[in-house]
């Protein structure tokens, strides 16, 4: 755990007069008057009740920006010492939560609309029938069923990067060109990974794989035909692009176990698989699970390759619940029920999330 | 000649040849897990000067299997002969280039100098807002990990709508900005913790105010830990495809939507998208080449405790 909070306490004596705090309440409550003043006048354009001819709501965004930074120095006006403290995290604070709670407000009332940007119409509430149609919809069902085979494939990939890590962590040569080049495919944008292996190395005729396929005996090499072989291909490839991230987790695990701990296994007569199962590998459990839990969050978010080899097919074997609501959008324009599908994804995700945590924390803990 | 007199025993040989025969096998799969991961590369880099015919029978290397040509970059107006004259191509490439650039720099950084605050006051002071404590705040933060994009992606696009900030790069530096600030903040979290805090109660009590301390005693040491925070966001940015397709069109379109948009279009010309597609990822294997150091201490940080 790391340490937080209060490590350097020091006592400071702020004489801040009367006059000093009141003009620190008066420049925040001011600029927060003039937010609500400018959202309000905003909200009654929009309405239609006052016309000033305004586009956009950006003036309520500057509002906001000024409301923002006059909330950070009004802060040190008003505390001064445990003011100056507040503004470390003031700034990053205040920017999440207009970035996030703010929208997911917002998509919270768009997603119970029958909102659709193609239709002329505007947006309607429609109460549960977005919900109606999700637990009627195939396909959605159908993507969240394959998130669960997606996050299976850790396991393997957990694997593969620890075997890697092993290897890397071990008396070899050249140590920085294999870590530099086992490194390089999590630099590359899926997009670009899509068209260089999904689209050119796996093309059925010319590529090199399907050559390699045809060349160990396999007839007509075909890797997005059945929806087992394209989903199993999709998994390859995004294990691809992130064994990289859990190896080096790993590795730096493995190189801040001390030596002597092995030394000592080996002088009481373990072998290599002894030594590994019984003192590496128990050792390991922590970072093991922290790098399965952020491999997991970056899985849930796969989308990128789905979307630009397979769009889903063949069937929806392959999509994800991220590839099929930006398909939902694009395709359909559908905004309403696309921000409902996201919403329940994201009370599912964090559901699951906080359990694993749970878990996760248990099992970690050092028995006593 | 007589037998030596020190020679290895039974025993010992048995132990070189298993020494050996490990040895082997470990450069071997070290071996093989490179192929797997350069091949692609060096495929993709190969196919931006092959010509038809060279696709089609699958030539692999160059100068002896087929003869390079530029047909490729030619396509992107980068080649020797077209680098001069005017190409419209190139013009579209340069852009989206420069827009990949901008908001990747930009995000990263605002991350960076957003996140190492945060970072610093959270491993440093006791903060209450209302129920919430140090270690709820820095939840708060890292929560934001797990949220999927893909939740945030449709209430933007009509939001940034409302704010004229559809296809504009400030829109999407904003939102890049807050895709990678957990991280940042799990990174610096760790950096700051590291550092003990006597340096900062010396500076204090020789005068300094605490923003002081922090500004010319603690950045100038975390400034390792900055850097690999800076270059995993901007990998992280530059590789954005999912808001970068929802929410530019044409103006702040980067190079991933450019990329999907003209695998979209397959008219089979493998020369072109190879040398398209290079040219997308060439930024970062050179970052990852040169500061594979930093990359790897940034993802290694949090990790081990």
């Amino acid at each position: 755990m790391i340490p937080e909070g209060d490590l350097l306490h020091v006592v400071t004596r702020d004489a801040i007069s009367p006059a000093r705090r009141a003009a620190g309440r008066l420049l925040i409550w001011g600029s927060f008057a003039l937010l609500v003043g400018v959202a309000l006048v905003q909200a009654l354009n929009a309405a239609g009740r006052l016309d000033l001819g305004l586009a956009n709501w950006r003036p309520t965004l500057y509002a906001y920006a000024v409301w923002a930074t006059c909330l950070c120095i009004g802060q040190v006006v008003l505390k001064g010492e445990q003011g100056k403290r507040l503004v470390f995290v003031l700034p990053a604070a205040l920017f999440t939560v207009a970035m996030v709670i703010f929208p997911l407000i917002f998509g919270l009332t768009i997603a119970f609309t029958d909102w659709n940007l193609a239709s002329l119409s505007g947006r309607k509430f429609n109460g549960w029938d977005n919900v109606r149609q999700m637990w009627a919809d195939p396909f959605y069902w159908n993507a969240l069923g394959n998130m669960v085979w997606y996050l299976l494939a850790i396991a393997v990939e957990y694997a593969i990067a620890f075997g890697l890590a092993l290897l890397l962590n071990a008396e070899i040569r050249a140590r920085r060109f294999f870590r530099v080049a086992f490194l390089l495919p999590l630099m590359l944008s899926p997009v670009a990974v899509s068209w260089m292996i999904g689209k050119s190395m796996l093309e059925a005729r010319f590529g090199p794989l399907a050559r390699l396929a045809r060349w160990l005996g396999w007839e007509n090499p075909s890797f997005f035909g059945s929806p087992e072989i394209a989903r199993l291909t999709i998994m390859v490839m995004d294990a691809w692009t992130f064994i990289p991230l859990m190896m080096i987790m790993l590795l730096a695990g493995l190189q801040a176990i001390p030596k002597e701990l092995t030394e000592a296994a080996r002088v009481d007569g373990a072998g290599p698989w002894q030594s590994f199962w019984q003192v590496t590998f128990p050792l390991m459990l922590p970072v093991s699970v922290t790098a399965i839990l952020i491999r997991i969050i970056f899985k849930l978010k796969l989308a990128d390759i789905v979307i630009n080899v397979t769009a889903g097919g063949p069937g929806g074997a392959t999509d994800t619940v991220t590839s099929f609501i930006f398909r939902e959008y694009r395709d359909r324009s559908n905004v309403g029920y696309g921000t409902l599908l996201a919403m329940v994804y994201l009370v599912l995700i964090v559901i699951f999330m906080t359990v694993l945590m749970k878990l996760a924390d248990r099992w970690t803990r050092p028995r006593t | 000649m007589s037998a030596p007199i020190f020679r290895d025993g039974e025993g010992d040989l048995g132990f070189r040849m298993t020494w050996w025969a490990s040895r082997a096998l470990i450069y071997g799969v070290l071996t093989l897990w490179a192929v797997i991961c350069l091949f692609p590369i060096y495929w993709t880099v190969s196919t931006s000067f092959k010509m038809a015919p060279d696709v089609m029978q699958g030539n692999l290397i160059p100068w002896v299997d087929y003869r390079p040509a530029w047909l490729g970059w030619r396509s992107l107006g980068l080649s020797p002969d077209t680098i001069g004259a005017e190409s419209t191509v190139r013009a579209e490439f340069l852009k989206r280039f420069a827009n990949s650039a901008v908001t990747a720099l930009s995000a990263s950084a605002l991350a960076v100098v957003l996140g190492s605050l945060a970072a610093y006051g959270l491993s440093r002071f006791s903060y209450r807002f209302g129920p919430m404590r140090n270690a709820d705040i820095s939840f708060f933060f890292l929560s934001q990990l797990i949220l999927p994009p893909v939740v945030l992606a449709l209430p933007f696009l009509v939001l940034y709508k409302e704010l004229a900030l559809l296809d504009t790069r400030i829109g999407l530096i904003l939102l890049y900005t807050l895709t990678v600030l957990p991280i940042v903040i799990w990174i610096m979290r760790d950096q700051f913790a590291s550092i003990p805090t006597e340096l900062e109660e010396a500076a204090l009590v020789d005068g300094l105010s605490v923003w002081g301390a922090f500004l010319t005693i603690i950045l100038p040491i975390a400034a390792p830990g900055m850097v690999a925070a800076f270059i995993l966001s901007l990998v992280l940015t530059w590789n954005e495809y999912f808001f970068a397709a929802l929410l530019t069109s044409t103006k702040a379109v980067t190079l991933p939507v450019m990329v999907a948009s003209q695998t979209g279009s397959q008219g089979i010309s493998w020369w072109s998208m190879a040398a398209l597609s290079f040219a997308a990822i060439l930024p970062l294997i050179v970052i990852g080449i040169l500061l594979e150091r930093f990359i790897v201490k940034g993802m290694a940080a949090g990790a081990v405790k």
